[in-house]
């Protein structure tokens, strides 16, 4: 009987389910071929994998950011607290409570920190007085953005930037954060820090977390779960300690192994064959 | 918007005024029997340029607003102020007082910035800057056919109950006929001055303007943060239409409400190389450096070539800023031009 209810609703109690997800850019590019993850409610998922792999087209299929660049969700659907959201838009989404933090940070350059911060909350309805509470508790998990708050976001460091990212996706009081290379071209110190805030904000707050990294070491330690892309297939998936175990995550993604640092070339042999094996 | 570069702006050209008086007054003194030069003389000069500018400046502000918060280079702009001036003309000649008119030609043009976004935007977004720009030169015959077919194509005049004689003020000793002012100018430059503070209030103190300003810095960012790109795109062509009424009613209290309007936007041309496509102030300040400019070249220098050199002046100042500054004053990148 137990065994019935599971095949009913495989992921009945995820947050977020994606299953079996075709991404098509521009009618003719086939860049995802069958995506399905899932994200628990207050869960920490990574979703790695090599540059090109298909990390970022899988979030903004959630995120629908997709449409914006001439890419379409053709197949599979996308479930957000039980309910499908593959047709909506993104303000619907971050309405629901689904945010995405761009790779590369996208701050509003020419507008200050603050100001940054404030456009996060644009679909809220709930008043002056709640934004601004939580404008102080942005303020809280990153002090550095209350020194910067007056001055143009393109002025600010990288790390400050991400910061900046972070905190504007939260002043839309998310559910979930779509959070894409959070770690891209940050110093290993600023990285653990930004990474720890969102340990916080997962635990405190209650806010659920997708995470794309190629920084498998990092978002291994951090993740509860993780899920590996390559050319658009997951070709492994798993709790964070059994990937990190895992003999072929560590040679490929965490260049860990017996025998040294494999070379490029054995790791585009290592995809080629995966490729043919998916 | 950025306060600080309007001042260094503003500053800058003030102060090339005296100084290209007494260049002029060098020139003058050169060849006395082309050129007359009076201090009194070139003031008053200067001041209609700047007045003139100011009109300008109104029709430029409509194109850089579309230009930042969509990257499209709206051709159609001119079409926007006479089709605009044209439904205000059409309410008066119904009998209306110029207030309610006015205000009617404002839903008008909000009406038909939606129309823009929902017929020809939305189905195109996301196409290369190019296609857009051909759609406004589509937008720019549909509203000059339409506005033609409703209104007919005969110039009309349009009045405000502004008076056209001349008001001479500071008379004394330095204008010893008082500094002539043509009160249609005047109000335009005051009306014009008004719109830009508003809008500068508007951009810097409101959610829609916050939002606004997100969208021109980085329009994937906004559309993250679940800023409604196309309500955003509705308010800008809004705001244009406006700004596009509020340049048609000053030119047109002026010259008359004709085609010949929708094709100031010619004249914008050579502002927006001047202040750079992106930038309010550049827009502001490059109207008055174009006004001042055209005024005093066809004044003073236009002698030493036989006159009329009003019609290409601000091009030829257009030219030597892209030889040497291509992004304009104020522009923040190297945009492609069309
Ligand atoms: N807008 C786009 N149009 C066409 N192809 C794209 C577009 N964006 C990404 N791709 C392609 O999709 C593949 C996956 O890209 P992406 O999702 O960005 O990977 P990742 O984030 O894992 O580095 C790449 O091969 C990339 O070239
Ligand atoms: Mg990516």
């Amino acid at each position: 009987m137990a065994q019935a209810a599971v095949q009913v609703d495989p992921q009945g109690d995820a947050l977020l389910s994606v299953q079996n997800i075709e991404v098509i850019y521009d009618h003719v590019i086939l860049v995802l071929k069958g995506v399905s993850l899932s994200v628990p409610e207050r869960g920490v998922v990574a979703l790695l994998g090599a540059n090109g792999a298909g990390k970022t087209t899988t979030l903004k299929a959630i995120s629908n950011l997709l449409r914006a660049e001439r890419g379409e969700v053709t197949k599979g659907s996308i479930h957000f607290g039980g309910k499908r959201i593959d047709r909506q838009t993104p303000h619907e989404l971050v309405q629901q409570g689904v945010i995405q933090v761009m790779e590369g940070r996208h701050c509003f350059e020419h507008l200050t920190v603050e100001e940054n911060l404030l456009t996060g909350a644009y679909t809220r309805r709930d008043g002056h007085k709640a934004v601004m509470q939580d404008l102080e508790m942005v303020y809280r998990y990153f002090p550095r953005l209350k020194e910067r708050r007056g001055s143009q976001a393109g002025y600010t460091s990288g790390g400050e930037q991400q910061m900046c990212a972070i905190g504007r996706a939260l002043m839309s009081r998310p559910r979930m954060i779509l959070l894409d290379e959070p770690s891209m071209g940050l110093a290993p110190q600023l990285v653990a820090s930004i990474f720890e805030t969102m340990k916080r904000l997962n635990e405190d707050e209650g806010v659920t977390f997708l995470l794309a990294e190629q920084n498998t070491t990092v978002a291994l330690k951090y993740a509860s779960y993780g899920y590996i892309l390559e050319s658009g297939r997951v070709v492994m998936d798993g709790a964070a300690d059994v990937l990190s175990a895992n003999e072929d995550v560590k040679e490929f993604y965490l260049g860990l192994s017996g025998s040294g640092r494999k070379s490029y070339r054995d790791v585009k042999h290592y995809k080629r064959r995966k490729r043919w094996l998916a | 918007m950025n306060l600080k570069h309007l001042a260094i702006g503003v500053v800058c050209s003030l102060g090339s005024i005296p100084v290209v008086g007494l260049l002029l007054q060098q020139l003058a003194e050169a060849a006395p029997n082309d050129i007359f030069f009076g201090w009194d003389f070139y003031i008053e000069v200067v001041v209609t340029g700047l007045l003139q500018g100011v009109m300008y400046a109104l029709v430029a502000l409509g194109f850089v607003l579309i230009f930042k918060a969509s990257a499209i280079f709206n051709f159609a702009q001119g079409a926007m102020v006479l089709f605009a001036a044209l439904a205000m003309v059409g309410f008066i000649e119904m009998g209306l007082h110029w207030t309610l008119a006015f205000l009617l030609a404002a839903v008008v043009m909000i009406i038909v910035a939606i129309l823009i976004e929902r017929v020809v935007l939305r189905p195109m977004v996301n196409q290369e800057p190019i296609i857009l720009f051909m759609a406004t030169i589509g937008i720019f015959f549909v509203l000059d056919g339409l506005g033609q077919t409703i209104w007919g194509s005969n110039v009309k005049a349009l009045d405000i109950g502004i008076s056209q004689t001349p008001w001479f003020v500071l008379q004394g000793e330095f204008f010893p006929g008082g500094l002539r002012l043509i009160p249609t100018e005047v109000v335009a430059a005051v009306v014009g001055a008004l719109t830009v503070t508003l809008l500068a209030v508007l951009f810097q103190y409101t959610k829609v303007g916050r939002a606004l300003r997100a969208v021109a810095d980085d329009h994937q960012a906004a559309l993250s943060v679940g800023i409604p790109l196309k309500f955003i795109w509705a308010i800008v062509w809004s705001v244009a239409g406006i700004v596009g009424l509020v340049a048609g009613v000053m030119w047109g209290t002026s010259l008359g409400v004709q085609f010949s309007l929708s094709l100031i936007a010619l004249k914008a041309l050579p502002v927006l190389i001047l202040g750079g496509f992106t930038s309010i102030p550049g827009a502001i300040v490059g109207g008055l450096i174009v006004g001042v400019g055209e005024q005093v070249g066809e004044v003073f220098i236009g002698p030493l070539f036989g006159g009329a050199i009003q019609d290409w002046f601000a091009y030829m100042l257009a030219m030597i800023f892209l030889l040497f500054r291509p992004q304009g004053l104020f522009g923040e990148r190297i945009i492609e031009r069309v």
